[in-house]
């Protein structure tokens, strides 16, 4: 796939024109990036545009419910190595978005490309993709209705037949049921610390049992498959068993799994694993992700976490009390207006910690965190939030939009 | 009630648990423990019996396929009949609503029974999805204050003369048939289509399943600080013009 194909037609060449000037008008107005805007201008004039930009490129989709923004970061810097890389690389992960972020990248040779999960199925035939890479898949936003089980499915209707190599985690039942449709799996075990999406089985609704870190459904049979690729601790362990290590500036174990299935990616591409791990270590945060800034004398960490499964992992990597803890959640457009899910985070994991609580919802986090017998307080800005802390380091969590409101606020 | 603790029984949270339902749990079980009551939760997964000595059943919403796997799963086991026919308490929610009925639509289109346990009938709806913030006005006869919560399902639920509506709306679909109902009860068996968790909107309908379960009049009074400004503050949002 890395010959090079006949250059655009002259309405693609059009489209994409046009794209930018929408793209550059948006932003005169103010309008964000523009990229997305761009891009559906772009798409309207030419529809297949989309594939004719990917033609010349090798691509690596990146989709999951959590950690397609970092893993695509990750990925890309590791293929750098071989070469050129275009990516979407600020998470417009749309096909509007995607477009526009193709259309800069004409003499790339590697197109790294995060896909929401609800367009995988779509934007893997238009593309053709050399790999497919599948994280995790759990519940978020559900009052859109993406619910998770048809997801899995639609992806698994989606991939079949495809000449893509999936890199897909053997350790989320539901990524398995959806990548094991198609011919060439490579299973990367990248561990799930999220069950609460899988314990009925994908294939035939038996109860799952999942003794230590494996799964397996009594009435069909249905089981995790054999890794080739392991995430073991620091390290992670390539098909010949050799051990690897990670070094990340990236905190979390999620973020290891992360590099673990970027590296059987990269290995797709012929880059060899600590070569890949090595480009990885430059990554220090992603769009505001990770980062950590000066905020009234104190050392604020910026974490998002959008789901359950994402604040699960999110607290697995907090510095152990006493470092206190801002939470702030909002339930607009983009986050899902529907806050039910705060009750399937566990909460006392908190335990210990001093909590502060800000954001459009604060009063839904205040009686969740009473229910978990936390001490906690209320405040209205993140500025009374966290002059009502101590200094020095804190930890702020927060979901989408609440973390685009903090971001705003400490000048990130 | 047993001698020492209150039972209360979780149904499924393998299959129905999608949307935050076991909040109903935690809630049931805090607002106890905050009256000095020794709770014992029971988790009890589909391939397992239901325990037929709970006091409270709590049974949340789910998927179309887990809902039809539970309700085959309920009406084999049986047990949660014969609780209800020894008085236990059953407070349930959307997909769990609709499998105490005498019917609802399966994941393939099709009718499949329910418990029997309130005398509803679900049908699947034609009209667009039901989602959204719901305020409701509770059948007067229950003594409680109005209902705040989220509702997202396509279902529409007509009552039969052995179940009272659980409440009027003033916002939302509630069982969708277009007569304002929202949920239904009896004396020992509550259904509605309420996410947020429910019981976390509305502590009060908590401490109703506990007076119940403990045969009580009056429960001890709670520090509700945290419950009343989130419920103010969701009653004022709903009230608005969106
Ligand atoms: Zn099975």
């Amino acid at each position: 796939m890395t010959e090079s194909t006949e250059p655009l037609s002259p309405r693609a060449r059009l489209a994409v024109t046009a794209g930018k000037a929408a793209a550059a008008v948006s932003r005169a107005a103010g309008r964000g990036s523009g990229s997305v805007i761009g891009g559906r201008v772009a798409l309207k004039l030419d529809p297949d545009l989309l594939a004719r930009l990917a033609g010349h490129l090798d691509v690596v989709l990146v989709s999951a419910t959590n950690g397609k923004t970092t893993t695509t970061r990750l990925i890309a810097e590791a293929l750098r190595a071989g070469g050129p890389v275009v990516s979407n690389a600020l998470g417009a992960n749309m096909p509007a978005g995607i477009t526009s972020a193709l259309a800069g990248g004409s003499d790339a040779r590697y197109g790294v490309i995060e896909v929401d999960e609800k367009y995988l199925a779509g934007v893997a035939r238009d593309v053709e993709p050399k790999v497919i890479a599948l994280l995790n898949l759990s519940r978020d936003q559900l009052d859109r209705a993406a619910e998770t089980r048809m997801l899995a499915e639609h992806w698994r209707t989606g991939l079949e037949g495809s000449k893509a190599t999936i890199v897909a985690n053997c350790d989320d039942p539901l990524v398995v049921w959806a990548a094991s449709s198609s011919a060439h799996v490579v299973w990367v075990a990248a561990g799930q610390e999220w069950k609460d999406d899988a314990w009925s089985c994908p294939a035939c609704g038996g109860v799952l049992q999942r003794p230590d870190d494996g799964f397996v459904c009594g009435e069909c049979g249905f089981a995790r498959p054999q890794p080739t690729w392991v995430l073991s601790g620091d390290h992670v362990l390539d098909p010949h068993g050799s051990a690897w290590p990670i070094h990340l500036q990236l905190p979390g174990r999620a973020n290891k799994a992360n590099a673990a299935s970027s590296a059987a990616v990269a290995a797709v591409f012929g880059i060899a694993p600590q070569v890949a791990l090595e480009r990885m270590y430059s990554v220090a945060a992603v769009a505001g992700r990770y980062d950590v800034v000066t905020y009234q004398n104190r050392e604020l960490r910026l974490l998002l976490a959008k789901n359950p499964a994402g604040w699960l992992e999110t607290f697995s990597l907090i510095d152990p009390p006493p470092t206190p803890v801002v939470l702030s959640v909002n339930a607009r457009g983009a986050d899902g207006t529907d806050t039910s899910w705060l009750w399937d985070v566990d909460y006392t994991r908190l335990a210990g910690h001093p909590i502060a609580v800000i954001g459009d919802r604060r009063l839904d986090l205040a009686v969740r965190l009473e229910v978990a017998g936390l001490e906690f307080t209320v405040h209205d800005t993140l500025q009374q939030a966290i002059g009502a802390l101590p200094p020095g380091r804190i930890e702020l969590i927060a979901n989408y939009t609440a973390f685009q409101d903090v971001r705003r606020v400490v000048g990130n | 009630m047993s001698d020492t603790s209150l039972r209360v029984v979780w149904i499924y949270p393998d299959l129905l648990s999608t949307y935050g339902d076991q909040g109903n749990v935690l809630v049931v079980e805090r607002r106890a423990r905050r009256r000095g009551l020794k709770v014992d939760r029971i988790d009890v997964r589909s391939d397992q019996p239901i325990p037929t000595s709970g006091d409270i059943y709590l049974i949340g919403g789910g998927e179309d396929r887990p809902q039809r796997l539970a309700a085959e799963r309920l009406r084999r086991d049986g047990g949660l009949q014969r609780s209800v026919n020894n008085g236990a308490i059953v407070f349930s929610v959307c997909a769990g609503y609709q499998i105490l009925g005498h019917e609802f639509v399966n994941d393939l289109g099709n009718p499949e029974p329910g418990l029997g346990l309130l005398d509803v009938v679900s049908v699947r709806g034609e009209a667009e999805r039901c989602v959204g913030d719901v305020l409701a006005d509770v059948d007067p006869a229950l003594g409680l204050p109005e209902l705040t919560g989220f509702e997202n399902h396509q279902g529409v639920t007509h009552i039969g003369p052995g179940a009272r509506p659980l409440a009027t709306v003033r916002l939302g679909k509630g069982n969708g048939i277009g007569d304002g109902n929202e949920g239904a009860w009896n004396d020992t068996v509550f259904g509605t289509y309420l996410h947020g968790p429910v019981l976390a909107r509305n502590p009060l309908v908590a401490d109703h399943l506990l007076k119940l379960a403990l045969d009580v009049n009056a429960l001890p009074p709670v520090d509700d600080r945290w419950y009343d400004a989130l419920r103010a503050e969701r009653i004022a949002s709903a009230a608005q013009p969106a």
